[in-house]
């Protein structure tokens, strides 16, 4: 899922600055799991940014509505009433739905209320981890189901660093080697023999090194 | 338990509108000890600041950050949570998540201006009557230190939002 944390409430302050009708905008999907930007995270910040802006006497109008998700058109339908009468509106859903938004209110001030931050797992409440850097050409079967592309700090393709031990990485002693994780597994799963071989350099032109990429499915096209 | 009956309102707090000001005090007490303690307190003839109005929850983990949350906005100058001993919970855990929610309100009400003190969460069991005593005392003599919550009416114009 797309992992996100709340912005402080003074940059929500900033953000809706001179708009007397504002739109929070939750979204029912990734940032309601990650306790970003759900329904109960879009009332509190709705709290918090009124008070704020009770202190400064100034008045503010402010609607809150969650949408089931925020990323599909479909659904984005359902901000088209609420929309209507304000001056701006922050998404709280992650940099996919304040773009979503913004396309789809061409003539309206769309802000984000929170900073998306990657692709990731729950570890455990409220800890999550990055496990997928979309390089758009997965290489984890090669590598026991770890991905040195996201995981291992240098990007490693063969064999870990100088700097490795056999609990972390040298460059986050909180985070676990990538390679360690890797060449326990494939131990584990009796595939050590694929570390014999040498992997060429990795293609990063499906990544986004290029730019924004694009999917196009045209067995499914209409 | 209905959500509603876990609101806050500062008028039925004060009551009439007193003409010099006394801090308004929301305590938000767990059934199964910090209410008991009242209750002990009261049967003691022990005596308290008036300022305290008792929301009876049936345990601190049933509030919800918007409870208190709201409490504020609507102008309350501070909100005492009374539960069990860490440990004590008659649900096991109840009191520890409040802790943390109260901890992560204080912050908020320090970064919106509001200030974190007024806002206090203590631990106490059913027999411990003095200590409510006291805790309601403190918070009281805290919140008279600081003066009337800015967020009251009689300042800035009222900014409900609609849901």
């Amino acid at each position: 899922m797309i992992v996100a944390s709340p912005k402080p409430i003074t940059e929500l302050r900033e953000l809706i600055a001179g708009h007397e009708k504002v739109l929070f905008a939750g979204c029912g999907t990734c940032v309601t799991v990650c306790l970003a930007g759900g329904e109960r995270e879009v009332g509190i910040a709705g709290y918090a940014v009124r008070m704020a802006r009770k202190l400064e006497g100034e008045a503010l109008e402010l609607t809150q509505v969650t949408i089931e998700r925020q990323c599909e058109n479909e659904f984005i339908k359902d901000l088209a009433e609420p929309a209507a009468d304000v001056d701006a509106i922050v998404s709280f859903g992650c940099g996919v739905g304040v773009q979503a938004i913004a396309e789809r209110f061409p003539d309206m001030p769309v802000y984000a209320g929170l900073d998306t931050q990657f692709m990731g797992l729950l570890e455990e409440q409220a800890i999550w981890t990055e496990k997928c850097l979309g390089c758009g050409d997965c290489v984890l079967a090669e590598y026991g189901g770890i991905c040195p592309v996201t995981r291992c700090a240098k990007r490693l393709l063969n064999g870990p660093c100088g700097g490795s031990t056999e609990e972390a990485c040298e460059v986050d002693p909180d985070r676990p080697c990538a390679w360690q994780l890797i060449y326990t597994r494939l131990k584990n799963i009796g595939q050590l023999d694929r570390l014999e071989e040498v992997a060429p350099p990795k293609d990063w032109s499906t990544s986004w090194h290029a730019g924004a990429r694009k999917v196009v499915r045209k067995e499914h096209r209409v | 338990m209905s959500d509603d009956r876990m609101t806050a309102t500062p008028a039925a707090a004060a009551g009439a509108a007193a003409p010099t000001w006394e801090p308004q005090i929301i305590a938000f007490c767990c059934n199964y000890c910090a209410y008991a303690a009242a209750d002990l307190a009261g049967s003691q003839r022990r005596q308290y600041p008036v300022n305290v109005r008792i929301i009876h929850a049936p345990c601190t983990g049933k509030i919800e950050m918007e409870h208190i949350l709201d409490a504020f906005l609507k102008g309350i100058d501070g909100v005492l949570v009374a539960g069990c001993l860490e440990g004590g919970c008659h649900f096991l855990e109840g009191n520890l998540r409040a802790r943390k929610r109260t901890d992560r309100i204080r912050e908020m009400l320090e970064e919106i201006g509001v200030g974190a003190d007024r806002l206090k969460m203590v631990n106490l069991s059913a027999a411990m009557a003095p200590t409510f005593v006291e805790s309601v005392q403190g918070i009281v003599d805290t919140v008279r230190a600081l003066g009337p919550s800015p967020l009251r009416d009689s300042r800035p114009p009222e900014s409900e939002g609609k849901e």
